[in-house]
């Protein structure tokens, strides 16, 4: 007798130790603690955090662990974890301002007060593999430190140009801003959803989009104003106590953008701002979501939205990983009732185009049916 | 499961969902926007469908999930299995007959549904006018003004070209008169059943955020024209397990050699019907 093609219970409680098996790998080679993976794949992490939006060093490395490395399955470990916890309140906002700068650099001034901080960074690395790194136990030479003296909170480079008056302003606001998390987004969106909504966005998605504003799918002469990033504290006012108490550190990185603006009938010629945020230290992230927010202002500053790069409706939508692949992965999931009615819709039809035919023409198919013949 | 409320979801966020669902209700067939959650499960493999159902469900209720009318396919398994963690007390079955909430993916069961029963449909794109018009700001002012031409058209231009609507599964639906809806990727065959059905008809799109809802004894129209009347398909033949010739059938293949059989995709209707005949025997 016939058995159906399906999985049962069993099938799926062998499938997940088999998973476990292949995820723990040749059993000889030592196990990677979630410390080791939070101490040295700490881009990783910071990605994980960030996308997960979820500040937890630990639990991105464990998630990372458990994902077998697969980042996007990482964040989604993250996210399902992340709305299950209670909310206490909201932090008070955190002040880049006087952010402990590990890095800081500017490509718009040659020199400003606190100075470029190159810090820990690939950047004028050479791209060669290092095969040192392959054997194992060679910790690196200690790296020369400087006093960090009065410069670790410099200014901002967007401050400066405001001064001069040079920096379009933006709009203060003290409404409670909306929460993605908590309500679906609705189009057109304010710019603090669209913030949320890029500072979570999948990196890859975003680095894309900015990279097709550079390349004329828009409208963007970006300079990186400032890129900054260090520590920052968190601070929360408990209702009981009254009172602001710092409850722990974030490292974010931040980019501003500054932008040619040619002027409206209402505004004169300025730079106008980009805006990018994130957990931990991506600076490809910052800088692409900066680019993206300069980009989605395009309505706003009257300029024409015509590259999907300015569409808030498809950026926005596009954006998030977690939705984005569980949604095309799920065509692993059966469909044979939508494709048996496919089957029976495209054979009905077949058979009326083949019925038609042979009405227009009764001998040619006689004709065929000869030729074909011995 | 231990640290995880009852059905998974907090309190504060069932109430949310319920209220959503309230107003889905009151106006039928109307997408409504809601809060959804990320759940544990992948969007796009019933997650919507999970919140409504960990919404609506108590430990006194009786659950059924089917995928493609099937309650053995991995996914249903694997949804059933979910609640039955994280909802102590709650009991499961299979039959149609028992359940009080039937979660479902593309099918509604054969088996006539009753009052007092909630199906509650996992739905991948609520939107019934997303291949026509993807700004979903746009569709929500084409429902305002209940401006279906769009659909309309598209279905005459099918029938233009091919002489019948293309569409054999997610045939739109004209609910209570008023709104189009998606009824979900289930198979046109299926249409029928949701008009005037005892049962509340609950939809769920999470990744999408949005609920609605067909009350029970609703109308339910799939959209066709006088002269080109909406036919539901169904592959012709009998299923080879009971011999129903009125269900819906996957088309199984049996070889390399074109040999193929039919059997009724739902399992439970099926089953059913063998263990009456054996019984006759």
């Amino acid at each position: 007798m016939y058995v159906a093609v399906k999985g049962g219970e069993a099938a799926i409680a062998n499938a997940h130790a088999w998973l476990a098996e292949e995820r723990r790998g040749d059993a000889r080679v030592p196990e990677v603690g979630t410390d080791a993976i939070r101490e040295q794949l700490t881009l990783s992490v910071d990605r994980v955090m960030a996308e997960g939006s979820c500040y937890d060093p630990d639990l991105a490395a464990l998630a990372i662990k458990q994902a077998r490395g697969d980042l996007i399955e990482a964040i989604f470990l993250l996210r399902a974890y992340r709305t299950t916890l209670p909310r206490f309140g909201a932090s008070a906002p955190i002040d880049t301002a006087a952010m402990t700068v590990r890095r800081r650099v500017s490509a718009t001034y040659k020199d400003l007060p606190g100075g470029q901080v190159l810090g820990p960074t690939f950047d004028y690395t050479h791209r060669l593999l290092d095969f040192a790194l392959a054997a194992e136990g060679l910790a690196p030479p200690a790296a020369a430190e400087a006093d960090p003296g009065q410069d670790a909170a410099p200014p901002r480079v967007t401050g400066m140009l405001a001064a001069e008056g040079l920096m379009a302003a933006e709009e203060p606001s003290e409404a409670e801003p909306g929460d993605l998390t908590r309500n679906p987004v609705t189009f057109p969106a304010e710019r603090a959803v669209r913030l949320q909504n890029l500072a979570r966005g999948d990196e890859g998605f975003l680095l894309s989009m900015a990279y097709s504003t550079q390349r004329g799918y828009g409208n963007n002469h970006p300079f990186v104003g400032e890129l900054r990033q260090g520590e920052l504290a968190v601070c929360f006012a408990p209702p009981e106590l009254g009172f602001e108490i710092e409850i722990g550190d974030l490292v974010v990185t931040e980019c501003q953008m500054v932008n040619q603006f040619h002027g409206s009938r209402t505004e004169p010629p300025q730079f106008t701002r980009g805006y990018g945020l994130v957990f931990g230290r991506s600076e490809r992230r910052a800088m692409a979501m900066a680019l993206m927010d300069r980009s989605l202002r395009a309505a706003e500053l009257g300029e024409t939205v015509e590259a999907p790069a300015q569409d808030e409706e498809f950026v926005l939508s596009h954006s998030d990983n977690v939705e984005a692949t569980g949604f095309l992965e799920h065509l692993k999931l059966p469909h044979y009732v939508d494709f048996q009615s496919e089957l029976e819709s495209v054979r009905a039809m077949r058979a009326a185009v083949e019925a038609e035919r042979h009405a227009a023409h009764p001998t040619e198919r006689h004709a065929e049916t000869v030729e074909a013949g011995p | 499961m231990s640290g995880y409320n009852f059905a998974y979801l907090d309190e504060a966020t069932k109430r949310m969902i319920r209220r959503a669902l309230l107003k889905a209700v009151a106006v039928p067939g109307h997408q409504v926007p809601f809060g959804s959650r990320e759940m544990p499960l992948p969007y796009g493999w019933g997650t919507g469908g999970i919140q409504v159902t960990a919404s609506v469900i108590g430990a006194d209720d009786t659950l059924k999930v089917i995928d493609q009318g099937a309650d053995d396919t991995t996914n249903a398994v694997s949804i059933r299995r979910f609640f039955a963690r994280v909802a102590p007390g709650l009991r499961t079955t299979e039959r149609t007959a028992e359940a009080t909430v039937i979660q479902t993916r593309h099918r509604i069961p054969e088996t006539p549904l009753r009052e007092g029963q909630v199906l509650v449909y996992q739905v991948p794109q609520p939107e019934p006018l997303f291949r026509l018009e993807p700004r979903r700001a746009e569709t929500r002012r084409l429902h305002a003004l209940a401006d279906y031409g769009l659909m309309q058209v598209k279905l005459y231009e099918d029938i233009a070209r091919h002489g019948r609507v293309g569409s054999s599964y997610d045939h739109p639906v004209m609910v209570n008169g008023r709104y189009l809806m998606s009824p979900s990727p289930i198979p046109s065959f299926d249409n029928p059943k949701m008009h005037r059905s005892p049962a509340l008809q609950l939809f769920g799109a999470g990744r999408e955020r949005r609920l609605y809802a067909v009350p029970p004894y609703t109308d339910v129209q799939s959209l066709d024209f006088e002269d080109h009347p909406f036919v539901p398909l169904r592959a012709k033949g009998r299923c080879t397990l009971c011999g129903a010739g009125d269900s819906y059938l996957d088309e199984v293949v049996t070889d390399d050699r074109g040999g193929r059989i039919f059997v009724c995709s739902d399992t439970d209707f099926c089953t059913g019907r063998q263990t009456m005949r054996e019984a006759a025997e």
